[in-house]
């Protein structure tokens, strides 16, 4: 990829980021009360939304060769737990991350 | 501007500063080895500022992939944002002249801090919610910057580092099944993701599940509603505030979801 073609795919990635975050600002700023369809759905999409990526993240597992994505599930469910218990941000993040990539770099080579 | 209100943003703003200097050092790592180093790193770091999608921009810009596509994916992996500005609406209200940094910066992160609106004593709340945001940002820059440095001076074989990414979602995930009163909402976003990435694959799946998670939210929601205020006396429960102190105390980072 030439460098224009890089600055041009990094500027449609901030410009749309910035579009995404003045939004709602831009659509319901002006107004006194923000109407409560909006607000319901702030309190429930985040959870939906959530769930979501963490499909996204795993898109690219085969379920039907090896290691039918035994690394991501074994590395997902110790953040899930690590977060359970400890419920530190930061050391479930690591602690996973860690997992996946001694798991990937020394078992399921 | 005193001494002491900068000590309150630092001592605020510690939990992101550690969890944004490992995202933002993967992050560094990651676009180095791929072949964007420095200077790309920082123009990523300040322009774009989102932590998933700045991962995923790696993996775009070296499978060539095109603006349309870029700017579709940024939409899909960053649509969340938009609801974290609905409930900083009346917050941010008078900021003036920080106003647009505010917006800009308002990520994963910073919105955790910010949302329950708490300001320090006798300080002005928009200069305080401002240097929330820019040290944020900042400690962003640097983990990213230092990741690309590391990158290139040394060599260790950092495949599956990218891992923080799901593992930061799978986090909040996690934090908000246990802040939530209902558990629906989430159980509906992963089935319904996965059985559209059955059906539609991987490179597609993402617009069908948010169309129809927001059809099944927006149709679900006379059952939703009775379901959350019935459920609102249980997050006043001794149990449910001191997980929350304890959480707040051991550097986690508190995250959406919770702000009504």
């Amino acid at each position: 990829m030439t460098d224009t073609r890089a600055i041009a795919l990094i500027a449609a990635a901030a410009i749309v980021t910035a579009l995404i975050r003045f939004l709602p600002f831009l659509l319901l700023g002006g107004r006194r009360k923000t109407p409560e369809y909006i607000t319901y759905l702030g309190k429930v999409l985040p959870c939906a939304i959530m769930g979501m990526l963490v499909v996204y993240c795993l898109r690219g597992i085969h379920l039907l060769t090896r290691p039918h994505g035994l690394p991501e599930f074994i590395a997902v469910a110790a953040t899930a737990v690590l977060h359970l218990w400890k419920r530190n941000t930061l050391l479930s993040i690591a602690g996973g991350t860690v997992c996946y990539m001694v798991l990937i770099q020394f078992i399921f080579k | 501007m005193n001494r002491n209100l900068l000590r309150q943003v630092v001592i605020k703003t510690l939990p992101v500063m550690t969890g944004y200097v490992v995202l933002g050092f993967g992050f560094g790592i990651l676009s180095e080895s791929a072949g964007y180093g420095i200077g790309w790193v920082l123009a990523m770091s300040v322009f774009i500022y989102a932590g998933s999608m700045q991962y995923l921009m790696v993996s775009l810009l070296t499978s060539g992939a095109s603006v349309i596509s870029t700017a579709l994916a940024t939409l899909m992996v960053n649509a969340r944002h938009l609801f974290y500005g609905i409930s900083m609406i009346d917050k941010y209200k008078g900021a003036g002249a920080k106003k647009p940094y505010l917006i800009f910066a308002l990520t994963d992160e910073t919105y955790s801090l910010l949302c329950h609106g708490d300001t320090p004593e006798g300080v002005n709340p928009h200069l305080y919610y401002f240097l929330v945001s820019l040290f944020d940002q900042i400690y962003w820059i640097i983990g990213s910057v230092l990741g690309a440095i590391v990158g290139s001076a040394v060599t260790f074989n950092s495949a599956g580092i990218d891992f923080a990414m799901t593992a930061l979602f799978v986090t909040v995930f996690v934090e908000q099944w246990l802040t939530a009163k209902n558990h629906v909402p989430a159980i509906a976003g992963v089935c319904i993701s996965v059985v559209c990435l059955a059906v539609f694959g991987s490179d597609l799946f993402l617009i069908p599940s948010m169309i129809l998670i927001l059809a099944g939210l927006s149709f679900g929601r006379p059952v939703f509603e009775r379901k959350e205020s019935g459920g609102a006396a249980a997050a006043e429960l001794p149990d449910a505030s001191d997980r929350h102190k304890r959480s707040a105390a051991s550097g986690a980072q508190e995250r959406s979801s919770r702000h009504d």
